[in-house]
């Protein structure tokens, strides 16, 4: 009775777990059933490459938000990854304990801030300061950029700050032991020890990056063109979507689920690359 | 007198916040012999040690008073630097501390941080040192695997190997033999008589055979004091002090 019991017990739980495969599953058949249509009657090469997208004339060319999403995750990660870096390795290592927990809890608390809110506070500070400032629209890629870095921060600290700590404390006391200073015990023993995690902090970072819309369409201006410089507004892949697909019908529609195929692929990547890294180690 | 003292303690006081955990200490230990430092738990024994080393440092909770003079010098002079310090006193852990490298780059590790380049020096520095510890025979053919693969007495020994590779004149071992099987511990207390020509050493052992077995003098504390130095056989045979004798012949502790 009792054995029955347990076995049903355990198929329950086995199919409330399969159900959240397959809300992943019927999403991503969703999207390919509503993208590749389109993406074969333009041909795949020039959906990735073609430089025009104008929905009116039947043109579908996403390359300058491939380029746009690139490069606003690219600056992000630039400016936010050693940012996060020196803040996780200085909470792990030199901030005494009242300061770390009190900086812990507000770089959690930077994370509950909703996107729409950074949007907002980008819009009327960082967008007038850069065209006050560095000259152009302050709608850019280098707002984006911003804004992006600053959001990304509380996964790539928590993360790393999560995989320094889990070091065993035999790893400094071994390096001190040798006549390393604290300094090099950290650069040379416990950064490479904790690399594979910080590797995946840093590309889970970037994959929200990659994703995140809100924040970006308030900013980034979302012109259709290839940008020429980091002051240049552009779009992204999400950004495409988020803006049009209020109006979009037909192939215009299709044309954005495609977008969102091109998305899906490249956190795909991301993701796969980051767990290779960490079972690598 | 016959030989110059090598480390001499006096009035030695350390307190880990309000907890005193070494009372008024007054130690000298001579060069080229075995220091044995033994007591139960909590006696004071690894914060000596701590203190030697000036890992201490790194706590900020911690309070040293009183002198420890290296060759006539006190450590905590201002002058002294720690990194110089710590390759002067090189200390082994009671856990293995191999570091997630290769076991080539655990020893070669300190030697280049010491500005040592020359790839063949370094060859040279890494086998000499295996070979002290009796290892270079197990893992001359896998230098460049990861150090964390070896087994706990292994990664013990390369511990031991990396301090000895530092050429330091003094080492001090925390109970380096307390998670190693019987065999790794012999061939470690092998390689430690062996080594007393050329090193000052001074050891916490894990048991007082070990003690016995190994030392040419001991000293024994107990709840942060020193009660009693001597030569190990004297300290054995003949103790001074009643709670020397009791916990030698294992009346209490």
């Amino acid at each position: 009775m009792n054995i029955k019991k347990e076995k049903n017990l355990r198929r329950a739980f086995f199919f409330i777990a399969l159900s959240t495969l397959s809300v992943l599953a019927i999403i991503t058949l969703f999207i390919f059933f509503e993208g590749i249509p389109l993406i074969n009657k333009v041909g795949v090469f020039k959906f990735l490459f073609g430089m025009k997208w104008a929905p009116s004339q039947g043109l579908y060319g996403i390359f300058p938000m491939i380029i746009g999403t690139l490069s606003v995750t690219l600056g992000a990660a630039l400016i936010g990854v050693p940012v996060a870096l020196c803040v996780s390795i200085f909470l792990t290592e030199f901030a005494p304990k009242q300061i770390r927990m009190f900086m812990r809890s507000t770089i959690q608390l930077l994370a509950g801030i909703p996107s729409v809110v950074y949007g907002f506070w980008g819009l009327t500070f960082i967008v007038p300061f850069i065209r006050d400032y560095l000259g152009g629209p302050g709608l850019s890629i280098l707002a984006g950029s911003l804004i992006l870095a600053i959001m990304i921060l509380p996964t790539i600290i928590s993360i790393s700050e999560v995989s320094l700590l889990a070091l065993p404390g035999l790893y400094k006391q071994g390096s001190l032991a040798l006549g390393a200073t604290h300094w090099q015990t950290i650069w040379r023993v416990l950064i490479p020890a904790a690399k594979s995690g910080i590797m995946a902090a840093i590309i889970l970072g970037i994959g929200r990056a990659i994703g995140e819309t809100m924040a970006v369409i308030m900013v980034l201006g979302n012109a259709v063109a290839l940008p020429n410089s980091i002051l240049d507004p552009a779009r992204t892949l999400t950004t495409n979507i988020g803006i049009e697909m209020g109006y979009a019908s037909g192939d215009h529609q299709q044309a954005l689920f495609a977008t969102g195929i091109v998305l899906l692929v490249m956190i795909m990547i991301l993701n796969s690359a980051a767990q290779y890294i960490v079972r690598k180690k | 007198m016959s030989k110059p003292s090598k480390i001499i303690a006096r009035n030695l006081n350390f307190h880990y916040g309000e907890k005193q955990a070494i009372k008024n200490l007054n130690l000298e230990i001579s060069a080229n012999e075995i220091f044995a430092l033994f007591g139960p738990a909590n006696s004071g024994t690894t914060t000596f040690f701590r203190a030697l080393t000036r890992l201490c440092d790194l706590d900020p909770h911690t309070k040293v008073e009183g002198q420890i003079l290296l060759d006539g010098k006190d450590i905590r002079d201002a002058d002294v630097s720690v990194t110089e310090l710590r390759r002067k006193i090189g200390m082994v852990f009671e856990e293995p501390t191999a570091l997630p490298m290769s076991i080539f780059d655990n020893i070669a590790y300190g030697l280049r941080l010491s500005g040592i380049k020359d790839k063949n020096l370094l060859k040279e520095r890494v086998e000499t040192a295996l070979k002290l510890t009796v290892l270079w025979e197990e893992v001359k053919d896998r230098l460049d695997t990861p150090a964390l693969r070896l087994s706990g007495g292994q990664q013990q020994r390369l511990c031991i190997a990396r301090t000895l590779a530092m050429s330091p004149d003094i080492i001090v071992l925390d109970r380096p033999c307390a998670a190693l099987d019987p065999i790794s511990t012999l061939k470690i207390e092998e390689s430690l008589q062996l080594l007393k020509n050329q090193f000052t050493i001074i050891i916490i052992p894990h048991s007082i055979q070990q003690a016995g077995r190994i030392s040419d003098k001991a000293g024994f504390m107990l709840y942060g004091e020193m009660i009693e130095t001597g030569p190990t056989r004297e300290l054995f045979t003949n103790p001074k002090d009643q709670r020397t004798n009791d916990y030698i012949t294992g009346r209490f502790g």
